[in-house]
């Protein structure tokens, strides 16, 4: 059942490319806009280009929060699956895994030429994937629990962002931290226990918010 | 008293400005939120009064045409 | 056995406005004069009678606005946090009215905390605004305070706003440790170079006595003020129930309108 809905989620997603190719389209486009505006700090090895990096990931994924759940909001089938499934909790994390797929990891694979655009020293880019690859999934989960409180508003964006930005925080510094030390040549394994404990604990607690926020929406309808 | 004199109080040893711009904003925020909190708390009462007032008027506007109708007839 | 049974009845009492409202109506005029007192007593102590700073000279005594405001502003936001958690578990309508009363006065003390925190900067570091662990955690409490304000804002639904800000209060203040920490270790990454208001000096008691009173009157002034609105949103939501009309006659006959203004009108 599981493996059926997993089956559909990703086939959604494969349908509609455009979930895939925008978050990396948005990534690539801001990072034009930052080697336009500020070359020197996007120069090469810059010390800033971990930030960057990652404040241009977290508006990427608030951006593909934000129509995580809208379809099937305005479609109406949302409410059906939250009535319909066995174990709700089940549908909502394979969809954020689905979203991630889109987003996340897309990321990741795209991180050694985002990278270096950004001015990111080539030995830094492992560490920056693995913290990535570590941390994009935290966002997916955090971002999840504002994305299901808002769906139902008209120009819930902004909102959005203010409630899911100060969940991204830890992340966000956790993540920085780990690349920064990777571009240093630091030991960073400490950062990436840290990271790897908010993603859990991310994982345990956001399904539950995510799926309360969407019973709360689906009844603004 | 730690200060010697009214004028050494306002000064603050330079940094009065900063000393009074900061408990200036203190009081205000205080003040305030009593006063606004204070006039929400009486016009909400007022609202409930009115609404009680009008309700009642109307009822006996009702009865008291009811009334009249029972004597015309 | 019996305290288990006692504590079950004031529980499910919480429950009822009227009986909040009963129950309150002395709280409000308790906290209201501590306030006043220790207001009063901690502002002229810490303004003319607290000493100096050795380093810092006079604008330490900004401290003792300061700290308190950020302290309480905190504090609120935790307490609409615990009434989230209350209201999701036990569907308690009051919890709703408690966190719509705490929100304004914590946005608004995490303002001044802000404020005063810059303020007090000025003259003692040189700069009105640093990026440190504690002007971070402050302005990631004043988004959450926004947080909240803009989703009650953006609900009409008087139970699903309801529901939606306990939620979104509930997580808010779980993640606050967590960014606690967080910005801590970020903190000690970035330490810039001057004296950080993070670092709490060893104080003697002339100075942190009225720094306590001064916590404690912004303690009570809070408890003053987030009762008073929920009282008065209380009053708000029965208006038509038979004890508000009650409580409201009482009221007038206090101040000498007298029954008939409220009852008898229609009689003529």
């Amino acid at each position: 059942m599981v493996a059926a809905l997993l089956l559909r989620e990703i086939q959604i997603l494969l349908r509609a490319r455009a979930s895939i190719v925008n978050p990396l389209a948005f990534l690539l486009l801001s990072t034009l806009l930052f080697a336009i505006a500020a070359p020197k700090l996007v120069a090469e090895t810059s010390h800033q280009a971990s930030g960057i990096l990652w404040v241009l990931v977290l508006f990427t994924q608030l951006l593909s929060l934000d129509a995580m759940f809208r379809r099937d909001y305005d479609s109406g089938t949302l409410e059906q699956s939250l009535i319909m499934a066995d174990v709700p909790f089940v549908a909502v994390l394979l969809r954020i895994f689905v979203q991630w797929l889109g987003t996340g990891l897309v990321i990741v694979i795209a991180t050694p030429v985002i990278g270096p655009l950004l001015g990111l020293s080539w030995a830094a880019v492992p560490g920056a994937m693995l913290a990535l690859l570590l941390g994009t999934p935290a966002l997916s989960l955090l971002g999840s629990i504002g994305a299901g409180i808002t769906v139902g508003f008209s120009r819930g964006g902004i909102i959005l962002a203010l409630l899911v930005l100060p969940l991204f925080l830890p992340v966000l510094i956790f993540g920085t931290d780990i690349v920064n030390a990777a571009a240093a040549g630091l030991n960073y394994t400490a950062q990436i226990y840290w990271l790897a404990l908010i993603t859990l604990a991310a994982l345990i607690v956001a399904p539950f918010a995510a799926l309360a926020g969407l019973r709360i929406s689906v009844e603004m309808q | 008293m730690y200060f010697d004199s009214f004028d050494a109080f306002l000064r603050m040893g330079e940094h009065g400005l900063y000393v009074w711009m900061a408990y200036g904003a203190t009081l205000l925020v205080l003040l305030s939120a009593f006063f606004i909190t204070r006039s929400m708390s009486r016009s909400v009462e007022e609202n409930i009064r009115w609404t009680i007032l009008s309700r009642q008027s109307e009822q006996a506007a009702g009865t008291a045409q009811t009334q009249r109708q029972g004597n015309e007839s | 056995m019996k305290l288990n049974l006692k504590l079950k009845e004031y529980w499910h009492k919480l429950g009822s406005p009227r009986w909040f409202y009963q129950i309150t109506t002395s709280w409000v005029t308790f906290f209201g004069i501590c306030a006043l007192l220790l207001l009063a007593t901690g502002l002229v102590w810490a303004l003319a009678f607290a000493p100096a700073d050795y380093q810092q000279g006079n604008s330490f005594r900004i401290m003792y606005v300061h700290v308190p405001a950020a302290m309480v502003a905190q504090s609120l936001y935790i307490g609409m946090g615990v009434a989230g958690f209350v209201g999701l578990v036990w569907r308690m309508k009051l919890t709703d009215v408690a966190i719509g009363a705490c929100l304004p006065l914590g946005m608004v003390l995490t303002a001044l905390a802000l404020f005063t925190g810059g303020v007090w900067g000025k003259p003692t570091w040189g700069s009105w605004w640093e990026w440190d662990g504690r002007t971070v955690s402050t302005l990631v409490l004043l988004f959450l305070y926004i947080g909240i304000y803009a989703l009650r804002e953006a609900i009409p639904d008087r139970d699903l706003r309801a529901r939606a800000s306990a939620l979104v209060s509930l997580v808010g203040t779980v993640n606050i440790p967590i960014i606690k920490y967080s910005v801590e270790w970020w903190n000690t990454l970035h330490q810039s170079a001057s004296f950080s208001l993070t670092e709490k000096p060893a104080m003697p008691a002339e100075m942190w006595l009225p720094l306590l009173v001064m916590v404690l009157g912004f303690y009570c002034f809070a408890g003053h003020q987030v009762l008073s609105r929920m009282r008065l949103e209380v009053l708000s939501r029965e208006a038509t129930s038979r004890w508000v009309l009650q409580l409201l006659q009482g009221k007038s006959a206090e101040a000498g309108l007298g029954q008939s203004s409220l009852i008898d009108h229609g009689r003529d």
